[in-house]
């Protein structure tokens, strides 16, 4: 008899998003051994930019060959450091990072910054501080799929979405946020904080100052936490550039109010920006000293292994290299995400507009026979299985409008997305063409249906 | 200000413990054979450090490991993206024949039915979400290793019901014992999940035998509950007898293929790699297994650090020429505690594993009561400069053991801290003498009057 956690399947990861990973991982896409094998368009992981590090790599082979800036081994010390506060180093050189991200318009401090095994870790962990079994959180939707594992499963915390459309780009508004909080309260689910993702998965959008400044406002309205996913904040490639929760919090009618920065907490990662997630590097920032020394202590169940945050400290020191990987990053993402959209303006298809992640939102109502999520599945289906491409249905991001999917554009190389968008552009026109011909067969029945109406009657008054 | 999480703010990561406490205190004066000689020497900290060099030494030669290169060709780019929870393949296969090895190959584990986790902590945590729920209870004999109380209990809301195991047969766990416990648990309207052992354990540095294996193998069976096997100093065991793993047992038993038995593993305790944090779930039962690997997505190993143990414990040269010598140096270690101990005229329980000694210091203590022993451990802090762990922090029903470490420092600063000790316990004994001399005399001059008063009564009465 095993616990309900471990025999349910409330790790939700019988969602379609996850599926489709699992039939593209039968059948993957490969250039030369398998050129009519499904794309994964659903990993949001950037490719892009690899060359730049591995270049770095081979200029410093100290920083792998764990020896320190003199030549001498730190294998010893680093196999020992096990010490859940993170290695300094490491620290300082993060907080640094994330200031640059941020423009330096704010100023981190690496004494409130704790690490986790990713940020998948990072925000159960602040779950787990912040709620008990049973409490709320309300979470924008659309929002990333894993959500429904990372802050529910092993916590017993429940989600209520604040919905979101396209009637205004999806942003969140004041209203749809009341109404998610009065809903948890019908449902009579203590709310301990909203969660944002900024820039958002799957939208590709960064937040207004006056979107942040609101949902501030709300929640020392509430008395409840902030927690702000900026995962995808070395991201954003485009205008209008990138404000943090904390350059938000920055302003000065907010600040009067003195706690408002202790309920604030950001979540970050290097898989995003560094396209490192294999190393597994997560953090959590907040000014609350209680919060900072209980995930401190809970990272004990998910530390970052030391080989590692010596390896990315000693690259992350090197400003010249940072700064050269922001820029070149960003303008290498940019340029890929014009490519899909223009490729998929050819087939008919719009996205929302956007200007950072590694996504793009996908408008495919207008493919849809009908305004369901049962066609949005159906049309899925065919995506992944007749077209051969794996995209994420708006629906496993919990999306109230059936039609949008999130396409990845930074895991695959340049000719492997136009491939797709090939792909993309045969299956609209046999769709194009089958609704004609479809469009024709149905006239003609119709016509035929008239005729035949017509001789009977003649035949009727024939035979009076 | 919002609330936060009643786990956030209670103490029940049990960090509060002298255990902790007494790395806090070492912390604030840490021992340095140049700079600090000094300060306090760690003999709380049960970690390896005696056969680094042999690392180091394949280190040097194997330079495509660290360098994350196959044939002279980067794999940075795979492993950067390698993020699945599966684990990496080659690692896997390699880490199971290595824990074959260890059990002298009686045993054989299938790479599909390993769960990589970050360290042990993460794998026991993992392992109590998969099998029990909030206020579910395991049995776990004492003495145990303090941080399981943060490890099984905090986030998962589980309870820890101790099987009380004492010094009259040597700690061993008892028939009675565990049927007690669990009695125990119902009392208490607690659901019993499983047992949790360490074997080898922490922080007896004893190996189960063979009727005790058995005899949890026979209860967990009775009342249809799990049996953890907490194994991670399964390579530090440097005498015999030799170890018996559970799967051994259940192998010899015929229920090899048993699905309520799981095995915990680390590289933290063998390797002395606690900064990589490696640890993984063994078990028999898929759905165990199915749910480990989606809940490892919260502390996976970095791939960084799997590709390099990969082709570290792919080297079966190594593999064997480390165990051999490592557990070599381990009983030389453990036999120069012991016997720096013994000059001190005090007795270790008698071990054949583990980075630790359980020491008898009842001896020392003023009253046969754990507040006594909380005396002596400020002593031996404050006064000898000595990290040691009270036997109370890993929940010993006896007062007046110790759980003192001896492989995290070096062989002179062992001497040393023997040394320290000798002269401690010197002193008691001689304020000892002195206090008891003190007793007597006073107890001798107290009757010298008694008589003298009686004797000139007498002479009063007489005249």
């Amino acid at each position: 008899m095993l616990s309900s956690k471990a025999s349910s399947n409330s790790h939700g990861q019988d969602s379609l998003y996850f599926l489709g990973w699992q039939v593209y991982e039968k059948n993957p896409f490969h250039e030369v051994e398998n050129p009519s094998g499904i794309i994964q368009m659903g990993l949001a992981e950037n490719q892009l930019s690899f060359d730049l590090v591995e270049s770095w790599l081979r200029k410093n082979p100290d920083a792998m060959g764990l020896k320190n800036k003199d030549g001498e081994s730190v294998f010893r010390d680093l196999a020992l450091f096990q010490d859940y506060h993170g290695m300094p180093a490491f620290k300082n050189e993060l907080v640094e990072y994330m200031a640059k991200i941020r423009g330096n318009k704010v100023k981190f401090d690496p004494n409130n910054l704790v690490l986790a095994a990713g940020a998948t870790s990072a925000n159960e962990t602040l779950i787990f501080c912040l709620a008990d079994p049973g409490d709320a959180i309300l979470l924008p939707t659309p929002s990333y799929a894993g959500f429904d594992r990372d802050l529910k499963w092993r916590t017993g915390v429940e989600i209520v979405p604040i919905h979101c459309s396209s009637s205004n780009g999806f942003r969140i508004s004041m209203f749809a946020l009341e109404e998610a909080y009065e809903r948890a309260q019908k449902l009579n689910l203590k709310v301990k904080g909203v969660l944002i993702t900024n820039p958002s998965n799957p939208l590709g959008t960064t937040m207004t100052k006056d979107e942040l400044q609101s949902l501030i406002t709300f929640a020392i309205d509430k008395d409840i936490h902030l927690i702000s996913d900026e995962v995808f904040s070395g991201t954003v490639f485009d205008s209008p550039c990138f404000i943090s929760i904390m350059e938000a919090a920055m302003d000065s009618n907010l600040k009067r109010n003195t706690d408002v920065l202790s309920r604030i907490h950001i979540v970050y990662s290097l898989s995003k920006d560094l396209g490192l997630p294999g190393f597994r590097v997560g953090m959590i920032y907040s000014n609350n000293q209680t919060v900072v020394s209980a995930a401190t202590k809970m990272s004990s169940f998910g530390l970052v292994s030391s080989q590692t945050q010596y390896l990315l400290s000693y690259m992350l020191a090197n400003k010249k290299f940072t700064s050269n990987y922001m820029k070149r990053n960003q303008k290498r993402l940019k340029k890929r995400k014009e490519m899909l959209v223009s490729g998929l303006k050819k087939s008919g298809i719009n996205c929302l507009k956007s200007n950072a992640g590694l996504f793009c939102w996908v408008d495919m109502r207008h493919l849809l026979c009908s305004n369901t999520f049962e066609a949005e599945t159906d049309l899925w289906k065919k995506i992944l299985c007749e077209v051969g491409l794996n995209i994420s249905p708006g629906s496993s991001f919990h999306c109230s409008q059936p039609g949008w999917f999130r396409v990845c554009f930074a895991n695959m190389n340049q000719s492997t997305l136009q491939v797709a968008l090939r792909r993309i552009k045969d299956f609209v026109e046999r769709s194009r063409f089958n609704y004609q011909q479809n469009m024709a067969s149905l006239s003609r029945k119709l016509i035929g249906n008239w005729v035949r109406k017509l001789s009977s009657a003649d035949s009727e008054e024939q035979e009076r | 200000m919002g609330l936060l999480s009643r786990k956030a703010t209670c103490n029940s990561h049990g960090q509060d413990s002298s255990y902790f406490l007494g790395w806090l205190e070492y912390e604030k004066n840490p021992y340095h054979h140049l700079h600090n000689p000094n300060g306090i020497i760690q003999m709380g900290l049960a970690e390896n450090q005696l056969s680094f060099d042999l690392l180091e030494t394949w280190l040097a030669k194997n330079p495509e490991a660290v360098g994350c290169k196959r044939d002279g060709q980067s794999i940075f780019r795979e492993l950067a993206l390698f993020q699945d929870y599966h684990g990496l393949s080659a690692f896997k296969k390699a880490l199971v024949v290595f824990m074959a090895e260890i059990r002298g190959n009686k045993v054989s584990f299938d790479p599909n039915n390993i769960v990589l986790t970050a360290g042990a902590t993460s794998a026991n945590e993992t392992l109590m979400f998969c099998l029990a729920e909030h206020g579910d209870a395991f049995l776990l004999p004492t003495p145990y290793y303090p941080g399981f109380d943060r490890d099984l209990k905090w986030r998962t809301g589980v309870e820890i019901v101790p099987i009380h195991c004492t010094s009259f047969n040597c700690f061993r766990i008892t028939a009675s014992a565990i049927e007690e416990a669990y009695q125990q648990a119902q009392k208490k309207n607690l659901t019993v999940k499983g047992i949790l052992i360490t074997n080898p354990s922490n922080p007896l540095g004893t190996t189960m035998t063979r009727p005790e294996l058995n005899l949890l193998i026979n209860f967990i069976t009775e009342k249809q509950i799990h049996l953890i096997s907490d194994e991670i100093y399964s390579g530090t065991v440097f005498n015999s007898p030799s170890f018996i793993s559970i799967m051994e047992a259940l192998k010899d038993m015929n229920m090899e293929k048993n699905n309520r038995v799981h095995i915990v593993y680390s590289l933290s305790k063998d390797l002395g790699l606690p900064g990589f944090r490696v640890g993984a779930i063994y078990s028999n039962d898929p759905t165990v297994v199915s749910a480990a690997v989606k809940m490892s997505s919260f502390g996976l190993v970095s791939s960084q650090t799997q590709f390099l143990l990969s082709v570290m414990l792919s080297d079966k040269k190594f593999r064997n020429h480390y165990i051999v010598k490592n557990q070599n140096r381990l009983l030389k270690r453990q036999r120069k505690l012991v016997s720096g101990l013994e000059k001190s005229g005090i007795r270790c329980l008698e071990s054949n594993a583990g980075l630790f000694c359980w020491v008898d210091m009842r001896h020392l203590l003023s009253s046969d009561t754990f507040e006594a022993e909380m005396e002596l451990w400020e002593r031996i802090i404050y006064d000898v400069k000595l990290n040691i762990s009270p036997g109370s922090s890993c929940h010993c029903n006896e007062p007046g053991w110790f759980r003192v470490c001896f492989a995290n420092m070096s062989e002179d600063t062992l001497e040393l801290a023997m040394q320290r000790l000798k002269s401690f316990v010197g002193s008691i004994k001689k304020h000892n003498h002195q206090e008891s001399e003190k007793l007597r005399k006073e107890s001798h001059i107290g009757q010298w009057i008694f008589r003298l008063s009686f004797q000139s009564f007498n002479e009063q009465d007489q005249r």
